[in-house]
């Protein structure tokens, strides 16, 4: 094993040289691993945009829809409900939605769109540890409740609580308002969940 | 930084022998100089197996074991999966191309006679390599749950019934094969075996690496050390020397591989077949029914038999004979280099019989030469091993030099 | 050793391949070649798919919106393709169940979504093209390709009606064989354009990956033979010490 009259430098430049093309080897088959893991073309199909006809809704009624899985709420709030938003703040953890999840069109103290200011839309999960809470629209104890209850919902998991623009109250273990989907309207009384292209 | 490394280095070291792992099976581990083209596949046999794993891992996450959804989980990975179709034709051809490292590897063991003293048991390990490997293919060949899959296994199902209809009914876990068949060859496809393929690859190198590699010439470089140093004279430490050049190996390797993968994945109906598009039917049997090719030359000597216990008996007896192998050959040299033209000419007869096997097994048997030239290429088959002993011993071979050519 | 040994095998091999997909063929196909790239072919074969093949045969492993990848919109898809008032994010399922069908055919009609894997596109294309009238059949037709075929002739209507021309082997019909008595809406070439794009169309289907995998194959190998290339020099490179 003579190494004296191995040209050391071009050794050195064919071990880097193959180290580097070992290294892209092994990213692009790692690539494909990993996106398999990926929602699926079928996933992503059934999550695709679904449309909801709202003409039977009324106000002060609440229907849900499925949406990739997760149940989207769309709420007919009442003048009543409306006018109890505003005097909600102070007790609010996030009056201002600034570091919760909606589109920027939704960015207001009735979370909705401001041509249908009274409907909410949103993803009925709460944002503590992801169970679906429960509706206590009724004001005060009627829907057991304590009687200075704004009307809102309500978590049974660890009992945080949301007012009527799903807004999460101070001191309960959810840090977030609930997520607004992106969402638009087809028709006065049709929306379209999953797609505001040419709303933002 | 460099000291930061070596005192972990030495951490480790007090804990686990990683230094001296590594020293013992590649900075110091000495192959003899003269390794040929054949002695790429050991090193690519365990490329594969890490390969079947890993798309294996991938592939389980979207496969279901029902008899009811099987089907459609697979086409599933076909089109829905993001890369599922790559994942799914890499297990799908990594099947058939450890087969084919594999017997190329065996081939390579018979020209040179590795199997021979001291390395019997490097050799009966192996053969354990390659039962699981039969078994994990036999199972796997269930899970995409199409025609082939099904008559496939109930075919094979069938021959062990022929012997116990207790022992058949035991594997099925149902009269047919069903639901609870697939359920379990799953369990074995996934774990099971290949659980226990590691294991016995580790065991084989192990067994190898503590007698050393044999060579195209067939001589102990062990015999012949550096005085001063103890290392064989004939040796070359196998990293960096055979590691560089394995890395030759596998690119060739590769681009064969994924040619096929990207370019026919399913090699003329050889490595995925037509009929196993078609989702398992218990009623219907397809018209013609053929193992997948590395199981035919065995199924062609099964139907070369006309009596079905002994065709089953002797379809056994042909995969398993080659356990007998270090023993059956008395010949006095390992190398088919400095064998007689006596052994030479069996050895070559048997790899004839074997290939021509391989290719009646795919073929019709209402073919009017498939039995026929079955029969004959049977009689050379176990020809060969029983008459071993005699003319390995009778074979005239050649001196044998001392030190590699 | 190796050099004689080695051409062996190879000469094998090919002939293994080569000789066992000759086997079994008793009619003589026609052969085309598809081509996965041909949009405006696979629109057309996909229309004609689900105009006249979905009425009794499923692709229930075909999503409508699979349509998108030869070049449909989603507005094209829903309001030209969807005959069903299917979502696009359904499958392509028949409406009657497969016990209907069963009372109806004699046999299930197969799911196609892999059809074209399972026969080929010849023998697609040769099916397509080798309906003859045939009163002794329950429905009226048969088929050269597939003797005694339960399916009835969907597309006599744009193909005409064949019959058995004058041949001395009845036994062994070739789709040669076949005149057409009653010309249809098609002109031969028409037809013969219509069941291209249809088989086309199919053989998308069964595997949709087809093009990108191909694709894909083209750099993979590129990059393997720099590899092969490097790899090479590199050992060249180490076992100067060892020569």
């Amino acid at each position: 094993m003579n190494s004296n009259n191995t040209n050391s430098g071009r050794r050195q430049f064919l071990v880097s040289a193959t180290v580097a093309m070992g290294a892209a080897g092994v990213t692009a088959i790692a690539t494909p691993l990993v996106s398999s893991m990926l929602p699926s073309a079928k996933t992503k199909s059934a999550g695709a945009p679904v449309e909801v006809d709202i003409s039977s809704l009324e106000p002060g009624m609440m229907i849900t829809q499925e949406w990739r899985g997760q149940p989207i709420w769309i709420v007919y709030r009442t003048t009543q409900m409306m006018e109890q938003l505003s005097k909600n703040t102070q007790f609010l953890a996030d009056p201002d939605s600034n570091s919760s999840e909606q589109p920027a069109y939704c960015k207001n103290t009735s979370r909705s769109m401001s041509s249908h200011p009274e409907i909410l839309v949103v993803v009925g999960i709460c944002t503590h540890l992801g169970c679906s809470p429960v509706s206590k629209t009724k004001v005060g104890a009627a829907d057991g409740m304590s009687s200075d209850w704004p009307g809102g919902f309500f978590c049974p998991c660890h009992g945080s609580k949301y007012d009527m623009s799903a807004r999460v109250f101070k001191a309960v273990p959810a840090p977030f308002n609930m997520r607004i989907p992106p969402y638009k309207y087809l028709a006065n009384k049709k929306i379209l969940i999953g797609d505001d292209q040419g709303e933002a | 930084m460099r000291a930061t490394l070596s005192r972990l280095q030495h951490w480790i070291d007090d804990r686990f022998p990683l230094t001296s792992v590594w020293r013992d099976h590649l900075a110091e581990y000495y192959a003899p100089k003269n390794f040929n083209f054949w002695y790429y596949f050991g090193s690519l046999a365990t490329i594969v197996l890490v390969m079947q794993i890993v798309t294996g891992i991938f592939l389980t996450m979207n496969y279901k074991p029902d008899a009811k959804l099987a089907f459609a989980s697979v086409e599933y990975i076909m089109r829905d999966v993001d890369y599922g179709w790559l994942i799914r034709y890499m297990h799908s051809t990594g099947a058939s191309m450890f087969f084919v490292v594999i017997y190329l590897h065996m081939t390579r063991g018979m020209l040179y006679g590795s199997y021979k003293k001291p390395r019997e048991l490097i050799w009966l390990l192996g053969m354990a390599i390659y039962f699981c490997l039969m078994a994990e293919a036999f199972f796997g060949y269930l899970l995409p749950w199409g025609q082939m899959s099904y008559w496939g296994a109930q075919v094979i199902v069938s021959l062990i019934d022929a012997l116990s209809p207790a022992l058949a009914l035991w594997i099925r876990g149902d009269y047919v094969i069903a639901d609870a068949t697939l359920n379990r060859f799953f369990a074995f496809h996934v774990i099971a075996i290949p659980l226990l393929l590691c294991i016995l690859v580790f065991l084989h190198i192990v067994a190898l690496h503590s007698v050393g590699s044999n060579n195209p010439d067939g001589i102990e470089i062990k015999k012949v050390k550096d005085p001063s140093t103890g290392i064989p004279l004939d040796g070359i430490p196998f990293h960096p020397y055979y590691t560089v050049k394995d890395l030759v190996g596998l690119m060739a390797f590769f681009i064969v591989f994924f040619a096929i993968v990207f370019f026919s994945p399913e090699f003329g109906g050889h490595f995925l077949e037509a009929n196993n598009f078609i989702p398992a039917d218990p009623l219907k049997t397809p018209s013609h029914i053929e193992p997948v090719w590395y199981f035919t030359p065995f199924y062609a000597i099964l139907r070369a038999i006309p009596q079905k216990q002994l065709g089953v008996i002797a379809m056994g007896l042909s995969v398993a004979i080659f356990l007998l192998l270090p023993w059956l050959d008395r010949g006095l040299v390992k190398s088919i280099r400095y064998r007689g033209t006596l052994y030479k000419t069996a050895l070559f007869a048997f790899f004839s019989a074997f290939l021509v096997l391989g290719y009646m097994g795919t073929q019709n048997p209402t073919i009017w030469y498939v039995n026929p030239v079955s029969r004959v290429c049977s009689v050379i088959y176990f020809g060969f091993f029983f008459s071993l002993p005699w003319i390995s011993r009778w074979d005239k071979t050649k001196p044998v030099p001392e030190r590699l050519t | 050793m190796l050099k004689k040994i080695l051409p062996f095998l190879l000469l094998l091999s090919v002939g293994f391949v080569h000789l066992s997909c000759e086997a079994e063929e008793t009619v003589p196909l026609q052969h085309i070649s598809i081509n996965g790239t041909d949009y405006p072919s696979l629109q057309r074969g996909a229309k004609h798919f689900i105009n006249y093949c979905v009425t009794c045969h499923g692709a229930k492993f075909v999503r409508y919106d699979l349509l998108k990848q030869i070049g449909l919109s989603k507005q094209q898809i829903e309001e030209n393709l969807i005959l069903t008032g299917s979502k696009i994010s359904d499958d392509m399922v028949v409406a009657f169940s497969a016990k209907d069908a069963t009372e109806w055919f004699g046999v299930a009609p197969p799911d196609l979504s892999v059809e074209a894997r399972v026969r080929g596109a010849d023998w697609l294309y040769s099916y397509l093209k080798g309906f003859y009238k045939d009163d002794t059949r329950p429905s009226g037709w048969n088929n050269v390709v597939f003797p005694n075929v339960a399916m009835p002739h969907v597309l006599y209507a744009l193909q005409g009606t064949q019959v058995i021309g004058p041949t001395k082997d009845i036994q062994h019909l070739a789709l040669t064989d076949l005149v057409v008595e009653k010309p249809g809406k098609l002109t031969p070439a028409e037809y013969n354009q219509f069941i291209y794009d249809l088989v086309n169309y199919m053989a998308f289907m069964a595997e949709p990956a087809r093009e990108t995998r191909i694709h894909m194959g083209y750099g993979v190998i590129i990059f393997l033979i720099l590899g092969f290339a490097l790899s090479y020099a590199l050992k060249k490179e180490y076992w100067k010490d060892i020569h």
